[in-house]
């Protein structure tokens, strides 16, 4: 059993195997999760530019905002995804990428969450992410 | 300014000059040179994605199933973003194979829509079409399923940059911007 919110965060990703994939590493200050893709050459979807591939960084977004939305509803249980809308803003270049996400409403039976990946600067986000959750505690319901 | 640059790119995706990358242009055969694009593409090759049929403007693909891509250790399902690259890489590809000289192609954006989990234990096969090939723009849609598109896992609406690496030279990412 972990104490603090960052050891329950970094343990249920760890029981993730698709984070451990992406090889994602999470970072908790307060209760703001940021998650870290180290970059890794499986990653690459176009080896001309090099460029990341598209998926593992919607892949990153939504895990990210998976993970916010159960820290946000204090669930133990990562929610379920109803929709996701991904925006490409520029390509992954092969470095670090970092996503934060930004629970917008829980509402009794649907959330509502956005998340933003991003490199070297944080205000040049790489992609954003919007999407709708079961909210936790329903789910099955 | 993000706006202003994504026109920037949208309209350097005009330029027809760029050949396709040769490792993209292998063999005369459609099914062959997209099956070259995956081996080419380490992450469609990590996760032993497969394309399995082509037709202009359609692909057919699969991603089999591995504990090591399961999302839910609980229920075993598959993550949703093995279904997000999976769903991205054959969009791209039907895009590609709606074209007469392929180009490359890069994702403006994508909305996945989840019927159903996926069941676990089983590969995730897709089928991806090219409904509308643009000048700069391919829109593509494409579904997940396991035995039959009528019973589908997911479904996604994408829009594509046609012709994304013009004027962006090998190794463009890599350099410094000067």
């Amino acid at each position: 059993m972990s104490d603090t919110p960052q050891q329950r965060v970094a343990a249920a990703l760890e029981r993730i195997p698709y984070a451990r994939f992406l090889n994602l590493r999470a970072e908790l200050k307060g209760d703001e999760l940021t998650l870290v893709m180290p970059y890794s050459e499986h990653l690459i979807g176009n080896p001309m530019l090099p460029a990341l591939h598209g998926g593992v960084v919607g892949a990153l977004m939504e895990v990210t905002a998976l993970t916010q939305l159960a820290i946000a509803s204090k669930s133990e249980r990562f929610p379920k995804t109803i929709d996701i809308g991904i925006d490409y803003l520029r390509s992954g270049r092969p470095v670090d990428t970092f996503a934060r996400a930004r629970v917008v409403k829980i509402g009794r039976r649907v959330a509502n969450v956005q998340a933003e990946a991003w490199q070297g600067e944080k205000s040049q986000p790489i992609a954003t992410l919007h999407g709708h959750f079961m909210t936790p505690e329903v789910e099955g319901g | 300014m993000v706006g202003d640059r994504r026109r920037a790119l949208v309209a350097k995706g005009m330029s027809d000059e760029t050949p396709p990358p040769a490792a993209y242009a292998a063999g005369n055969d459609p099914l062959e040179r997209v099956k070259a694009m995956i081996r080419f593409t380490p992450q469609a090759a990590a996760l032993g994605m497969e394309v399995t049929r082509i037709e202009p403007a359609r692909v057919w693909g699969r991603v089999p199933y591995r504990p090591d891509l399961v999302g839910d250790p609980e229920t075993g399902v598959i993550a949703g973003g093995v279904l997000t690259t999976l769903l991205d890489t054959i969009c791209g590809m039907a895009a590609v194979a709606a074209m007469e000289s392929p180009t490359t192609v890069a994702t403006i954006d994508l909305r996945i829509d989840y019927m159903r989990a996926a069941e676990p234990g089983r590969d995730v096969l897709a089928e991806a079409h090219c409904y509308k090939l643009g000048r700069s723009i391919a829109f593509v849609r494409a579904v997940a399923y396991e035995d039959s598109p009528d019973n589908p896992i997911a479904h996604v609406a994408c829009a594509f940059m046609v012709n994304s690496s013009a004027g962006r030279k090998f190794g463009a990412n890599v350099r410094k911007k000067t």
